[in-house]
């Protein structure tokens, strides 16, 4: 995919020493002192009183939540989801998104895990949520039971696609499907944010970017040209 | 940029930050991914803008530092408690206000004008663009300035995006052209630069230029809003206070909640009251001039809380007029999806992770001359494309696939990545009577320190505009042959965003000619305290459609020489 850029990346080795040289360089309490002559030319106003000002303490991240740690994160609460949870879950996100030619299933990429920390998060939108999302889970072995008299995770693929299809999409479930439907479409948008933020996932949409570049290009002829614009 | 402009004129200069300190070269997190971050980065009521973004202790909520709302408000308080404050996190959007811009009220009756003209700000605007480093075209068009050659920095070339905009926003007459961003796109000439920007003043020229030196470009990747170790844009906390402290005349104290301007019994300020945060204790700074700089909601607080017996409804507040007046920004956007974006082959859009290209408002003459039933106008923000997945990618898909699952939803999700786009007005505030802030009398934060209470209302015509910017940006939408992503509201008051939640909140101390009907002179200088300034966006006495960073930025320059001039005059 990168080979159909026409920009040049700057090695990454060199980027990353360009970024520490700066860091080295350059760190707000490094500032040297002027020298005497320089400073005395250009105080007219203020005598000065003493030779150097003090730089501000480094003091760095709090990890509070309103000022975590950016270089070191950590989502460091407790998980919610039982094991039979999580393995019924897991089922649900590689039906919703299995393993294909471009790339893997979404519990290969640890999508049961970030759905966990979703709905575990120590937030009132997530208290909200777990509720739905156990509701669903639970939902999903009772109408298991019902068709094939077993659990979900026990189901082939073939057998979990009819419970699937009826409550895939919101708009049209039937009415006695439509709170299942609720729960699947939230899975869904969860699956969807865990997967393709993962590496496999960026790769399987052609996402080529954060990646330091000497210079922008325009876009590539191919891209102007189907967009009318060449 | 007044602890710059005070500290290369050789005054000592304490800067009190009533947040932590806070360094971006060794606090930024450069090229991470979202799955690094807890919640794949997404916004929380602790970090609003994402766990990466730029802003320490802040948002609209600050822990232990409540405000209030009147009945019926609903304005919402931006703050950021660190060095450098809002700064480090912004959009990077530096337009200038044009000349219509600082004479409103002559123009069509309403608000009311600037004490000073465009022509007198133009000079600042030029040197403060050199200093920090702005890219742009070099677009001229009304009330739309451009800058004179050698002042921008070369834009950078648009993205596919911007490109079929333009193609389909011209047969509508909307003007597509390169955005100001504080952003460079290549090394500031640190030979020739800082002489420009400083003649005659040799320290302030060795500074600049050491500091510019330690700046690198864009490198075309990483959020903006997460900060830049690299120093590429423009945070004071990289490009002003670096060169400020080598001066060595600064010192930064940090953790100080200044709660109070002091004043002598002839009415001059002589320094301010702070609550070192770390120890819970009251300290008192003494000075010859006291410059405010703590946002416009902040300065109007802390000068409605400096009560004396010469000031008893709180200092230079003689007019009645500290907290009024108070503005934001009128803002209201729409998104859609565009097919002809679909299954483009993959190539880097991060670019300067702003936006390359913006719409200017264009219709003056019609505005002019009442055809569109609101009197300011609004510049467009806009961008899509292949950027890097988040969460919540995908949200709209549903109702495109017929909820797709499976194999299908793999294949569907490759077919619309980077075809959804978003349009966002960003348009002109009238300041008016029911927008204004005010001492809570019965609550307190918690340092002990009386609250504001907001009062909020938009007037029609801020409402009309913001129906006006849907409907435009859905007809741009169909234009490119796309749907928009949701039902458009023909009522304004119902896509309007709310008081404050554009960050832009400027006014409560506006300048004017007038003692009687302004609380500050055009050199931001209070009629009443002759050696107490204020220098952020309070001084505001419109508030164009123009972000208003750079026009602050400018002005506090402005005033600084005024400052310089006065000192030497002995007249402060």
């Amino acid at each position: 995919m990168s080979d159909e850029q026409d920009t040049t990346p700057m090695d990454r080795r060199e980027a990353l020493k360009v970024i520490a040289t700066a860091a080295a360089a350059a760190s707000l309490g490094d500032a040297a002192l002027p020298s005497t002559a320089d400073a005395q030319a250009t105080v007219q106003i203020a005598p000065r009183r003493r030779p150097a000002a003090a730089a501000p303490p480094k003091t760095g991240p709090r990890g509070t939540p309103t000022d975590p740690d950016l270089l070191n994160a950590r989502a460091n609460w407790p998980r919610l989801l039982s094991a039979p949870e999580l393995a019924t879950l897991t089922a649900l996100c590689d039906m919703i998104i299995p393993a294909d030619d471009r790339s893997p299933a979404a519990s290969t990429v640890g999508v049961p895990a970030y759905i966990n920390e979703y709905v575990s998060a120590p937030y009132d939108w997530a208290e909200r949520s777990l509720v739905r999302v156990r509701g669903g889970l639970a939902w999903l072995d009772v109408e298991s039971a019902k068709r094939f008299g077993k659990q979900f995770v026990q189901l082939t693929v073939a057998q979990r696609t009819p419970i699937c299809d009826d409550i895939c999409y919101w708009m049209t479930a039937k009415p006695e499907f439509k709170a299942a439907a609720r729960f699947f479409g939230e899975i869904r948008n969860l699956t969807q944010s865990g997967f393709y933020t993962s590496d496999a996932g960026m790769r399987d949409l052609g996402y080529v970017g954060n990646v330091p570049l000497a210079k922008f290009d325009a876009p590539p002829p191919e891209v102007l040209r189907k967009l009318g614009l060449a | 940029m007044a602890a710059y402009q005070l500290a290369v004129a050789g005054l000592k200069v304490l800067v009190l930050e009533a947040g932590r300190t806070y360094d971006p070269v060794r606090e930024t997190p450069m090229f991470k991914l979202p799955r690094q971050a807890p919640l794949l980065g997404a916004g929380t009521k602790h970090k609003p803008f994402g766990f990466y973004d730029a802003t320490v202790d802040g948002g609209w909520e600050v822990p232990g530092e409540p405000y209030t709302n009147a009945p019926g408000t609903d304005f919402k308080w931006w703050r950021s408690r660190m060095l450098g404050g809002r700064t480090n996190h912004w959009g990077r959007i530096s337009l200038r206000m044009g000349e219509y811009d600082f004479k409103p009220k002559t123009r069509d009756g309403l608000g009311a004008d600037w004490p000073l003209t465009y022509q007198e700000l133009a000079p600042y605007y030029d040197r403060t663009e050199m200093l920090i480093g702005v890219y742009g075209g070099d677009d001229d068009l009304e009330n739309t300035p451009g800058s004179p050659a050698g002042v921008l920095q070369p834009a950078p070339v648009p993205r596919a995006t911007e490109l079929l905009t333009k193609k389909h926003a011209a047969p509508l007459g909307i003007p597509v052209i390169p955005a100001h961003l504080a952003i460079m796109t290549q090394r500031q000439d640190a030979d020739v630069l800082p002489k420009k920007i400083h003649p005659d003043n040799p320290l302030a020229q060795r500074v600049l230029a050491q500091s510019m030196r330690q700046r690198a470009a864009c490198l075309w990747a990483t959020p903006c809003g997460w900060g830049c170790s690299v120093k590429a844009n423009f945070q004071s906390t990289t490009v002003l206070l670096p060169p400020a402290l080598l001066t060595g005349n600064v010192d930064i104290v940090p953790d100080a909640m200044v709660r109070e301007v002091t004043v002598d019994a002839t009415g001059k300020a002589t320094g301010v009251n702070y609550i070192d945060k770390t120890t819970r204790t009251d300290r008192k700074v003494t000075a010859r001039i006291v410059v405010l700089a703590a946002s416009a909601g902040e300065t109007a607080r802390i000068m409605l809380n400096s009560k004396s017996s010469l000031f008893p409804n709180g200092v230079s507040n003689g007019s009645g007029l500290v907290g009024k007046y108070l503005m934001d920004t009128v803002g209201a956007g729409i998104g859609g999806q565009i097919p002809a974006l679909e299954n483009l082959p993959p190539h880097n859009t991060d670019g300067a992770s702003g936006m390359h290209m913006y719409m200017p408002w264009w219709l003056y003459k019609e505005q002019l001359a009442g055809k569109l039933g609101f009197a300011r106008g609004y510049h467009v923000e806009f961008g899509g494309g292949r950027g890097m997945p988040g969460p919540g990618i995908f949200g709209g898909m549903d109702a495109l696939t017929n909820g797709a699952y499976g194999k299908r939803l793999k294949e569907e999700a490759r077919r619309y990545y980077g075809s959804w786009m978003w349009f966002d007005g960003r348009g002109e505030m009238i300041p008016n009577e029911d927008s204004y802030c005010e001492i809570d009398p019965n609550v307190v934060d918690q340092w002990g320190i009386p609250v504001l209470r907001f009062h909020w209302k938009w007037s029609e015509h801020e409402t009309k505009q913001a129906a006006h910017m849907v409907k435009t940006f859905a007809e741009v939408i169909e234009a490119m042959g796309g749907t928009v992503n949701e039902k458009v509201e023909t009522d304004g008051a119902k896509v309007i965003a709310a008081g404050g939640q554009i960050i832009h909140e400027v006014g409560t101390c506006r300048m004017g000619t007038d003692p009687k009907t302004s609380v500050l002179n055009q050199y931001c200088q209070s009629w009443e305290v002759k050696n107490l300034f204020v220098t952020d966006g309070a001084p505001f006495v419109s508030n164009a459609d123009k972000n208003p960073t750079l026009s602050i930025l400018a002005l506090a320059w402005r005033t600084c020489d005024h400052i310089l001039a006065e000192m030497q005059r002995g007249n402060i």
